[in-house]
């Protein structure tokens, strides 16, 4: 969750520099020395420079990999086997590559849309409560925001246990007897909703409170016209809130599919991608391949493919954001 | 406006219900972690821990290396926050304060840097660390999950240095100050709170972290807490009790911090994400 609104900072800096003063180097620029003019650059190295090493060169190295027959035996011997598209054919060939970012689109789908219609919901319910009853769900939301993602995994594990699990005795009690001692890391379907459910739970608050913090910055003076011209609940959204929260509205999403496309913990704690592999989503499937079946040749080209699927998937947001950041910068 | 008695009910119903909803995993695991080993195996779910025991704290806290692996955790994790609250603070200070060939560049490949996709790249990581026969140690830990959070910390940090008036600088600079006197003595002290603020996020991400260290550090001893929790319930059969104190050992330190810093957190986040 470490990807937040980034844009959100963005457009404060600019315009305070505009605003204010002038910018320095303008006003000061006929006196700067020599190391005056280095200065930004110094100060931005260390930055750069760890960039370059810890992200950069693992990115080069990734791409070489995935060119590479990199085995047990290549492994063990410090081998540099190459096999030019060989693992790309033999991934893209398959069938399995295919039907896991199937299975990774309808899960990042199926889990986004979950998320930003309930997150909303709760946040535009946060907005129509009294004081105190706002500060409650807040706190709420928060605990279950805070959660270490391992934690909340493990916890789930537990309530969701076949034998003393909470959740099956509720089912029992309530007169679904067959769920008492349902195992549900079982099949696919019932592994894929305790997921499901785990990520829904801890990403609602981001939204929730977030859309919460967004809808105070709108005007009174909107919903009063707009009640004025005798507009409903959902009119009053529709017209006034979506509206004026729309780039809220894009960055959250945007950040919500990154971010369940990419959900590695949950999955591979709670089950490591079984029953049979049934549920591995294509980061999951990069990691047993490469890591767990020691294809490493493999697995890099798969882990490539993957950021070649979020990219695609991500497109359309990431071109707005560069075009407007092309705009302020 | 009036609303009517049931309109001013259902909000309230439905806001008591989510709240249960979302309290409950994180109390059902205290619970857990409190009751005696006979009432989490009973067949009727005991709601309330009344016989109090910290018999599974023990047990957690006396698994082998447990407290090896919790100072790994805190080491790393503050040394990686620490660090890139550092090389962040200079980047953004010159993002933000100076104007010069390149910058808007610069600023590109942070925010592309911010969305890299690190769950998949654990592979070439594994081969690069491995190369430099640097498994199981913690240095490579370190440095890596420095590099995860210093893009996001670098491009949050530049609001908070824009939102310093620049004229105090000037007039310490005026007053007397060198550039760098100016810094330390007038910026930095106004910039502290965002400075708490952002390195949250820094801690949740590192303290979390779980695909890298999974692949990198094997050797028991050489792990972090994330690594043992997961596989803690593997290793203890199914005690339950035990398995759950130690997730609350884990999220303790991360639910403090974030209660005590959310507010500032939401408000820091969601200040520009709405155009005004």
């Amino acid at each position: 969750m470490a990807v937040q609104l980034d844009d959100a900072v963005d457009k404060r800096a600019p315009r305070i520099g505009k605003g204010g003063a002038p910018p320095s180097g303008r006003a000061t620029g006929t006196r700067r020395t020599r190391t005056g003019r280095a200065t930004p650059y110094l100060l931005l190295l260390p930055a750069l420079l760890a960039t370059a090493v810890f992200l950069g060169w693992p990115m080069v190295r990734n791409i070489l990999l995935s060119f590479q027959t990199l085995n047990m035996k290549e492994l063990i011997q410090h081998l540099t086997v190459w096999n030019g598209t060989g693992n790309f054919g033999e991934i893209l060939g398959g069938e399995e590559f295919w039907r896991v970012t199937l299975r990774t689109l309808v899960f990042t789908a199926v889990n986004v849309t979950l998320i930003m219609t309930l997150g909303v919901l709760i946040g535009l319910l946060l907005a129509r409560l009294g004081k105190k009853m706002r500060l409650a769900l807040s706190v709420a939301l928060v605990l279950a925001w805070a959660m270490p993602v391992i934690a909340a995994t493990t916890v789930f594990q537990w309530l969701f246990d076949s034998r003393y699990g909470v959740v099956n005795w509720v089912l029992d009690q309530l007169g679904w007897h067959s769920m008492a001692h349902y195992d549900w890391v079982g099949t696919q379907l019932s592994t894929f909703f305790v997921i499901t459910l785990l990520i829904v739970w801890q990403s609602l608050p981001f939204v929730a409170l977030n859309l919460y913090a967004a809808t105070t910055t709108i005007p009174k003076e909107l919903y009063e016209a707009a009640r004025m011209d005798g507009a409903g609940t959902w009119k009053v959204f529709t017209t006034v809130t979506f509206p004026f929260l729309k780039p809220f509205f894009l960055a959250t999403t945007f950040l919500e599919v990154i971010w369940v496309f990419k959900a590695f913990p949950q999955i591979f704690a709670i089950n490591k991608g079984g029953p049979d592999r049934l549920t591995e989503t294509l980061p999951i499937y990069a990691f047993t391949e490469g890591v767990g079946n020691l294809h490493f040749g493999m697995g890099a080209a798969i882990s490539l493919l993957t950021i070649a699927v979020l990219l695609a998937v991500t497109a359309y947001y990431l071109r707005l954001t560069l075009k407007q950041e092309e705009d302020e910068l | 406006m009036k609303r009517s008695l049931a309109g001013r009910i259902w909000p309230n119903a439905t806001a008591i219900v989510l709240a249960i909803g979302f309290v409950f995993p994180v109390y059902w695991m205290f619970n857990t972690a409190f009751k005696p080993t006979g009432d989490i195996i009973s067949d009727v779910p005991v709601w309330f821990p009344l016989h109090g025991t910290l018999q599974h704290f023990a047990t957690a806290v006396g698994a082998p290396d447990f407290w090896t692996l919790a100072g790994n955790s805190v080491l790393v994790t503050a040394v990686a926050v620490g660090l890139s609250l550092l090389i962040a603070l200079c980047g953004a200070f010159a993002l933000t304060r100076m104007r010069f060939k390149g910058r808007k560049a610069t600023l590109l490949v942070f925010m592309v840097a911010q969305m890299a996709p690190w769950e998949v790249m654990v592979i070439s990581i594994y081969m690069i660390v491995r190369d430099a026969d640097m498994l199981n140690s913690l240095v490579p830990l370190t440095a890596f999950y420095m590099l995860m959070v210093l893009p996001f910390t670098l491009l949050t940090l530049r609001g908070y240095v824009a939102a310093v008036p620049k004229e105090l600088e000037e007039s310490a600079m005026v007053d007397g100050c060198s550039r760098r006197q100016a810094f330390t003595k007038v910026v930095f002290p106004l910039l502290a709170p965002g400075l708490m603020a952002t390195s949250l996020f820094g801690f949740i991400t590192a303290w979390n972290e779980f695909p890298l260290v999974l692949v990198l550090n094997k050797e028991p001893a050489k792990g972090t807490l994330p690594l043992w929790l997961s596989q803690f319930q593997s290793q203890f059969g199914d005690d339950w009790g035990a398995t759950m104190a130690a997730a609350s050992i884990f999220a303790v330190p991360i639910l403090v911090l974030f209660l005590f810093l959310q507010r500032k957190a939401v408000g820091g986040l969601t200040s520009g994400a709405v155009k005004g």
